[in-house]
């Protein structure tokens, strides 16, 4: 291993710091044995205990899942169809200017395109609830998907798409048959990017949720405001877990895939 | 010999000489244009049954986009497409009697090579014991059977090669298309892998039809080539004619090493012309099958194994020219002279290096004489 030098030493671990400290603080104070967040009481789990108890966040805790699966999968069909399409339908009229609207929620202040939902919404007389904001979420995070998928499709060879529809494929069948199951390390990828930008999101759903359909980010937004309470320490300590176990999990499952795929190769030469 | 050996005698194989033969492929004027380009040019051509047939050009003339025609991949412009006597515009690629073999190989990299074989005879409801046995069969005729269970990307790429071929012949097509199947390659394997193509296009009966860039893959394999160029086929012969006989400049220049030494015709007439080329050079006699005005403008074409070299002039050949060695390059098997006449034009003579240490006769300035039969080249006009 290379020793580093004192100058990146130093910006690494201010990097670092800058990113992480906020993080550890919280961690370290969910274990709280006090009701002060900010004085330290002695260690105790006592408020993952009362985060459990408490139905208003497990219920909101709920919804959000359920929001986020229903939302990212349907965003996950609709992203890659268009993906599909825009990749490879070719030079079709008015092609740039489809696939810059496509685009378009990438930049679009959630403000915005939580307003523009609500009025929508209002309008064609939908009550607001779970439906609702898994709408809206299908909506925005779509386009995510849809650059995910597109970004793969580019570099997929279209021969293979041709080959099976010279062995006797109809065009669906070749897609089911060889294109998706190509491309299935993409689609997913794009299904996580939807199912995490739904998770977190407060703007979009704090304009298309109904009274019944709170979501975790809402229900923590709201109770913050009136006070940071441990409970809600014990609450984001979880979820940064979780996360954080997907993601080495994830990175170290690829890691594992590529390390077999150069041995195979090299093996087969 | 007398009549009866030569009835029993096997016939050679040249249905194209056959009036009464019908050919599998007929493409009738046929055009195809992407927006203002023009790819193929009116282009009519019969491909018989059991041929081997190479389309030759270089980029962009053509051959891919006539090949991906046949595979159902494009559709003509104007024409017709006759696939054994069916009329193929319609029929899209998946209903086709027709397999393709892709220059990417495009094997299905999620699939072993025994399902990459046998994912054709899945999409035709074939039952499941015919299928493995169609595709034990497909995998002894590439010699792979060892790597039924591998995928893709644990075989060499000389392996893959031969997967993309066996998935391709696997549902016994009429008719079978290669896009450069051997461009991925390196040399010798390449060169091992021609003679595999033809003993297997041999054995399956198959008819074959093969793009390719590189002329010596072309003259190797096929039975006939046509080659190409600016969406037009501009000679189609067997590689014997096509080498031998070239119809014109671009070919005669396309395919392999040669001499083209520009004259005027100054009598022409019994397969023969003789063109005056250069002062204080005697006249140079060559072949042309049609008599061609005196005083036209016209290129003699002759392959430098052809020319002989010699010290002395040579007392009884009829084309004679004289000149300085300019330049030897020494191959190993044989050599190459580039010999300079007085008005300054460079022709190459080529002989084999018979013995193993040659006395050089011949060396760099020295002057020496050219001289090749009046059958060895030929004059061509265009």
């Amino acid at each position: 291993m290379r020793r580093l030098s004192w100058f990146n030493t130093v910006s690494l671990t201010l990097g670092f710091a800058f990113l992480y400290i906020p993080m550890l603080i919280l961690i370290v104070y969910s274990f709280n044995g006090g009701k002060l967040v900010t004085v330290w009481a002695g260690f105790s789990t006592k408020w993952y205990g009362e985060l459990f108890r408490n139905e208003a966040f497990l219920d909101a805790a709920w919804v959000t899942l359920k929001v986020a699966v229903m939302s990212s999968s349907v965003a996950t069909v609709l992203g890659t169809m268009a993906a599909y399409v825009m990749v490879r339908a070719g030079r079709f009229h008015g092609r740039t200017l489809f696939s810059g609207m496509i685009y378009a929620p990438l930049v679009m202040p959630e403000v915005i395109t939580g307003l523009s939902l609500l009025l929508l919404f209002i309008a064609i007389g939908l009550d607001r609830g779970v439906l609702t904001i898994v709408l809206a979420h299908t909506t925005f995070s779509m386009c995510y998907v849809s650059v995910v998928v597109s970004s793969r499709l580019v570099t997929f060879d279209q021969s293979l798409e041709e080959a099976a529809l010279d062995l006797g494929c109809t065009g669906f069948e070749a897609f089911r048959l060889v294109t998706l199951p190509i491309i299935a390390p993409a689609v997913i990828s794009g299904w996580l990017l939807a199912f995490t930008l739904s998770l977190d999101d407060l703007v979009i759903a704090s304009f298309t949720s109904g009274p019944s359909s709170t979501t975790l980010p809402i229900k923590i937004f709201s109770a913050v405001r009136l006070g940071v309470s441990p409970e809600i320490n014990a609450l984001s300590t979880i979820m940064i877990t979780l996360v954080a176990v997907g993601v080495i999990g994830a990175s170290l499952t690829s890691k594992r895939a590529i390390a077999k795929r150069a041995k195979d190769e090299q093996e087969a030469t | 010999m007398s009549d009866a050996a030569l009835a029993t005698a096997p016939a050679e194989f040249a249905p194209w000489e056959d009036a009464q033969a019908t050919p599998l492929i007929r493409f009738q004027n046929v055009t195809k244009r992407f927006g203002d380009f023009t790819a193929i040019d009116n282009l009519t051509i019969d491909i018989f049954e059991k041929e081997f047939f190479a389309l030759l050009g270089p980029s962009g003339c053509g051959k891919t986009t006539m090949m991906r025609m046949l595979g159902g991949f494009e559709t003509q412009t104007e024409g017709t497409i006759l696939i054994d006597g069916q009329d193929v515009a319609p029929i899209p690629p998946n209903k086709r009697a027709v397999n393709m073999m892709f220059q990417s190989y495009a094997l299905f990299p999620h699939l072993s090579v025994a399902e990459n074989i046998a994912f054709g005879l899945k999409r035709d409801k074939m039952p499941k014991d015919q299928i493995a046995a169609r595709v034990d069969e497909m995998l002894n005729l590439v010699q792979l059977g060892k790597f039924a269970s591998r995928k893709p990307h644990q075989i060499s790429g000389g392996q893959r090669q031969r997967v993309a071929l066996a998935r391709s012949l696997a549902k016994a097509p009429k008719l079978l298309l290669l896009d450069e199947p051997l461009g991925a390659l390196d040399k010798k394997l390449r060169q091992d892998t021609q003679f595999e193509l033809m003993d297997i296009q041999e054995q399956t009966g198959t008819t074959f039809v093969i793009v390719t860039h590189d002329q010596e893959e072309a003259m190797t394999v096929a039975s006939r080539i046509a080659v190409m160029d600016h969406g037009k086929i501009i000679q189609v012969d067997t590689p014997a004619k096509i080498y031998e006989e070239p119809g014109s400049v671009y070919v005669a220049d396309f395919i392999g090493d040669v001499n083209l030494i520009e004259g005027n015709v100054t009598t022409s007439g019994d397969d023969h012309a003789t063109i005056s080329w250069a002062e204080g050079q005697q006249d140079l006699i060559g072949i042309a099958h049609d008599a061609i005005p005196a005083g036209t403008r016209a290129t003699l074409a002759i392959r430098p194994e052809k020319v002989n070299i010699a010290t002395e002039k040579p007392a009884d050949m009829t084309n004679i020219i004289q000149g300085k060695v300019h330049d030897i390059a020494y191959l190993g098997n044989m050599s190459t002279y580039v010999v300079e006449t007085p008005t300054g034009q460079l022709i190459k003579a080529q002989a084999a290096n018979t013995r193993r240490i040659r006395r050089r006769a011949i060396t760099w300035e020295q002057d020496v004489w050219l001289s090749f039969t009046d059958t060895a080249g030929v004059v061509l006009t265009s």
